[in-house]
């Protein structure tokens, strides 16, 4: 019970850190100060003070975008196993609705950039359902893999397969490998999107939401950082997939580990330059080539 | 007393149609036909669903004074788990179906379709419960045959004719193929009647010559990969809600078949479900990537009917290659899945053609270039197509996530056994990912592009949803939210049709310990009160400060217009150029090059490559053949009397 408290208190406040993570540990490289840790914060509860202007025409649709966009991430995570802490809620096949929930948000998310009549928002919209179908195999194939290495359906039991890294140590490090890309390429950071562009044609997550404002956009942001909080779990668990045996400090390591994945985020994105858009399509399908190798490793 | 319920609905919707065939046209002949349709669906509904909550077996017959057949029917609960969608989209798509398709604006063709749509649903109900071949296929091509009277209802269109054209000549070799999957059936077993095949002839060639011509014939009517050609024009042919019936159930009859069959061969040999595997991956994949690159709205849900098929054939393939591995909790898993995605692609599939209808009707075209913003006009049709594309996406919570859930289950029950075997379940989940994403890609498209943003042609007028309209759309989508939330609630009656689809060993395990659907469902409701709560969340914030209006940003650029707008084609460009290996896309008109440019016009197409890169060539080569041996008819009776003489003496040198 104290263990789905602490699950869930951790979903809800510790994400918009994420990204004032990233961002100084971009300006320690950039030799800056950077925004304060705690800018993701402020943003929000600036937002949602704020009012905010509708485009002409939009309908609910438009705002169906970042509900989605937040409930469907906090949902995904209670299918997610945090550190040696199973996940509230698991059962065979739960990472195909963890899949899936992902899923109804980009749906939304693409729909309401459509509901603007905005070139550019249906540009973005575009791209991202397009990546997304280069992303998904990858995801799945890793899944396989995972399910093969451990005989479980379950994410919670899956993912900790602490013994897998003796007994199967290659597959897992493909399936690491591709999970980051995939990592990097849902949450629409470099090489594959600069959340800081500004420039509309070269944007894919943030064009879709340029005509956001107010509470809404805050909804964006935030469901944006909870997304990037939730895809990071998933992957620390396949790095570091043990268990410390005291449950206080299995949360603080978990928490650290969430922390140094920012951190290699920033690193990523202080030292990699975006890609052209016509590479990421090469890249993602380089991501489901290597689960896939990670997947065929297990044939026996 | 289940029996003669579905065979009394069955007759009343095809004796519905007839006196409207002899009164003059108008709101009587129309009253009686829909009331015939609806009623006779309501009286076999009820049948059907009896005996899928129950699953007694109830067996008829009678004599049929015609060598090797009988009227034998039977009604047991595979059969009812395809007639609850038939009779449930058949009363809808009625009700539908006489206002989109009236008198007024069809005065030759309206009664004619009536007719014809009540003999499809009594014709589609007696090939579900036919237990004898003959009888199998003296339906079936009723059935055949008045859809093709359907498919060309609107019989001054051109295209419409070409389309039924395409479909007739694709649905007679089709039942040329069954006629020798009887035949070759009759000579294995001895009889006409459906009964099981002896144990051991299905591993030898006359058993694999089975398999083969049932997947022929069944697969062709199914629309699997590559035998689905016929399937997109005349789906974009056929009035609106008559696809919806087509679509929803009648290319179901195939899968309906294909599972029948098998449920006679006591032992499948592995292969055939790997055959159905990679079949249904390609028609999966293919399908919604063919769909991705269509811009007419109904050709592109008719290439969705190609990828759901996919999805059920690849559930059809996991529990056949499962009954051979031995495996009867395999076979379970993908049988359910396979039945459970047949009653969701006919509930969501019939209500997006519902809405297609009406978004056609008022937009005067099926392209999605030229439409956008109709959810100012057609509210309730945009937010039932919305509840629809969300369902055929595969996304929770609705229906269509439960099954495909079960499907991937299945897969991945196999994948995580040992063995290289299993790598082919390994690689089928993946795929099945693939579909997903590029469906939810395709139906953001979809949606997007009719009912938001601004309009691209004309600006559509006010129009007004009347109930016949709207409620048959409401009840589907209330359907798909009540299967997405309690799937648990159908899981008894798939555990018994796939116990008569997967006869033989029994698992240990029921569908229940297998896959907690219980569990889906009470997932689906979380989702939905959370979305509810951050809803309410924004909706407070705001309340507190009233949003104002304004232009769009784009780019900074004021006076964006309509035509600015990402249309479906730019939309689906990027996937569409993934698959252009298989799509071929055609593209017309010049890039602009100067500054300055004078107006210029750019359009691109995908047509459909096995249409016109296989079948039409074969045609045409076949055409030239003929007319080169038009020669040798050259009238003159001498000399057929030298071909006479000629073949007369070369059979004497034979002999």
């Amino acid at each position: 019970m104290i263990n789905t408290l602490v699950h869930v208190l951790l979903v809800l406040a510790l994400p918009p850190l994420l990204p004032g993570v990233i961002a100084r540990t971009k300006a320690a490289f950039a030799g800056r100060n950077g925004p304060p840790l705690l800018q993701g914060y402020y943003d929000l509860a600036r937002l949602l003070r704020k009012g905010s202007v509708l485009p002409s025409g939009s309908g609910w649709v438009f705002l169906a975008g970042p509900v989605a966009g937040v409930a469907a991430p906090l949902f995904a995570s209670l299918l997610l196993p945090f550190g040696g802490h199973s996940a509230p809620v698991s059962f065979a096949g739960d990472m195909i609705l963890f899949a899936y929930v992902l899923a109804l948000s980009r749906f939304f998310t693409a729909t309401a950039a459509l509901d603007t009549g905005s070139a550019f928002e249906g540009m973005g919209a575009a791209r991202e359902v397009a990546f997304s179908c280069l992303a998904e195999p990858a995801l799945f194939f890793g899944f396989v893999a995972l399910a093969r290495i451990s005989g479980s359906l379950s994410l919670s039991t899956m993912l900790g397969t602490g013994p897998g890294w003796v007994t199967a140590g290659a597959p897992l490090v493909l399936v690491a490998a591709s999970w980051a890309v995939v990592l990097l390429a849902e949450n629409c950071r470099i090489p594959f999107d600069d959340p800081n562009t500004h420039l509309e044609l070269t944007m894919i997550h943030e064009v879709m939401v340029l005509d956001h404002g107010g509470p809404a956009f805050g909804l964006v942001l935030y469901g944006a950082s909870v997304k990037l909080f939730v895809l990071s779990a998933l992957f620390l668990r396949v790095v570091f997939p043990f268990n410390v045996t005291d449950p206080r400090l299995d949360w603080i390591a978990f928490v650290a580990g969430i922390l140094l994945v920012a951190l290699s985020i920033g690193v990523v994105e202080s030292v990699m330059a975006r890609l052209r858009l016509v590479k990421v399509p090469q890249l993602l399908v380089g991501a489901c080539v290597l689960s896939a190798f990670g997947m065929l490793l297990l044939a026996r | 007393m289940s029996l003669p319920l579905v065979l009394g609905g069955a007759f009343l919707c095809v004796a519905g149609g007839v006196p409207g065939l002899f009164l003059p046209p108008g709101a009587a002949a129309r009253r009686i036909a829909t009331a015939g349709s609806v009623g006779g669906s309501l009286l076999g509904l009820a049948g059907a669903v009896s005996v899928a909550v129950t699953g007694r077996v109830e067996a008829l017959t009678r004599a049929w004074p015609l060598p090797g057949a009988a009227l034998h029917v039977e009604l047991d609960a595979l059969s009812a788990i395809f007639l609850v969608p038939l009779f449930l989209v058949s009363a809808l798509a009625a009700i539908s179906g006489a206002r989109s398709f009236g008198d007024d604006e069809h005065p030759s063709d309206a009664r004619r379709t009536r007719f014809f749509f009540g003999l499809m649903t009594g014709a589609i109900a007696v090939v579900l419960v036919a237990r004898n071949g003959l009888l199998f296929l003296a339906a079936w091509e009723v059935m055949a045959l008045s859809a093709f009277f359907l498919i060309t209802a609107d019989r001054q269109s051109r295209e419409s004719r070409d389309a039924g054209r395409l479909y007739l000549f694709s649905t007679h070799v089709a039942t040329l193929g069954l006629f020798g999957f009887f035949s070759q059936l009759r000579s294995l077993t001895g009889s006409t009647e459906l009964v099981p095949l002896p144990p051991g002839v299905a591993g030898t060639d006359a058993g694999t010559a089975l398999f083969a011509l049932a997947l022929f014939g069944f697969g062709f009517k199914a629309g699997i990969l590559p035998l689905h050609f016929w399937l997109p024009p005349a789906h974009a042919a056929a009035p609106a809600h008559v696809s919806a019936l087509m679509s929803g159930v009648l290319i179901k009859t195939g899968i309906y078949g294909i599972l029948r069959f098998t449920s006679l061969v006591p032992d499948p040999p592995a292969a055939w479900g790997d055959v159905l595997l990679v079949l249904g991956v390609a028609s999966a994949v293919l399908g919604v990537a063919f769909a991705l690159g269509q811009h007419d709205l109904k050709r592109l849900l008719a290439w969705h009917s190609v990828e759901n098929i996919g999805i059920i054939v690849l559930g059809l393939g996991a529990g056949l290659a499962g009954r051979a591995a031995g495996r009867p909790d395999w076979a379970l898993l993908g049988f359910a899945g396979a039945l459970f995605h047949v009653v969701n692609h006919g509930l969501f599939k019939s209500l997006l053609f519902l809405g297609a209808g009406e978004v056609v009707h008022v937009a005067g075209t099926r392209d999605m270039d030229r439409m956008g913003g109709f959810g100012r006009v057609l509210p309730k049709t945009a937010f039932f197509f919305l509840a629809g594309a969300v369902a055929i996406s595969g996304l929770p919570p609705l229906n269509g996530f439960a099954s495909e859930w079960l499907v991937y289950l299945g897969l991945f029950d196999r994948a995580r056994a040992s063995g290289s075997d299993a790598l082919r379940a390994a690689f089928a989940a993946p795929a099945l990912a693939l579909t997903g994403a590029l469906a939810l890609a395709c139906f953001v498209k979809a949606h997007g592009s009719v009912f938001l943003g601004s309009p691209r042609g004309d600006p559509p007028h006010a129009h007004g949803e009347p109930a016949a309209h709207v409620a048959p759309m409401a009840i589907l989508a209330g359907a798909c939210a009540l299967l997405g939330l309690w799937p648990a609630g159908i899981a008894p009656a798939l555990a018994r049709a796939a116990a008569i689809a997967a006869p033989g060993p029994v698992p240990t395990v029921t569908l229940a310990e297998l896959a907690s659907l219980v569990t889906v469902g009470l997932s689906a409701l979380a989702l939905v009160l959370l979305l509810g709560v951050v809803a309410l969340f924004l909706r407070r914030k705001l309340a507190v400060a009233a949003p104002t209006a304004g232009p769009t940003w784009d780019c900074g650029y004021a006076r964006p217009t309509a035509r600015m707008q990402y249309t479906a084609s730019s939309f689906a460009r990027g996937p569409v150029g993934y698959f252009g290996w298989a799509l071929r896309p055609r593209a017309k008109g010049a890039p602009v090059t100067k500054l300055f440019p004078v107006s210029a016009s750019f359009e691109s197409h995908v047509p459909d490559t096995v249409l016109d890169r296989a079948i039409v060539p074969a045609f045409r080569a076949g055409a030239w053949a003929a007319r080169k041996g038009r020669i040798l008819q050259q009238g003159r009776i001498q000399l057929y009397l030298l071909y006479v003489v000629a073949t007369l003496v070369a059979l004497l040198f034979r002999v």
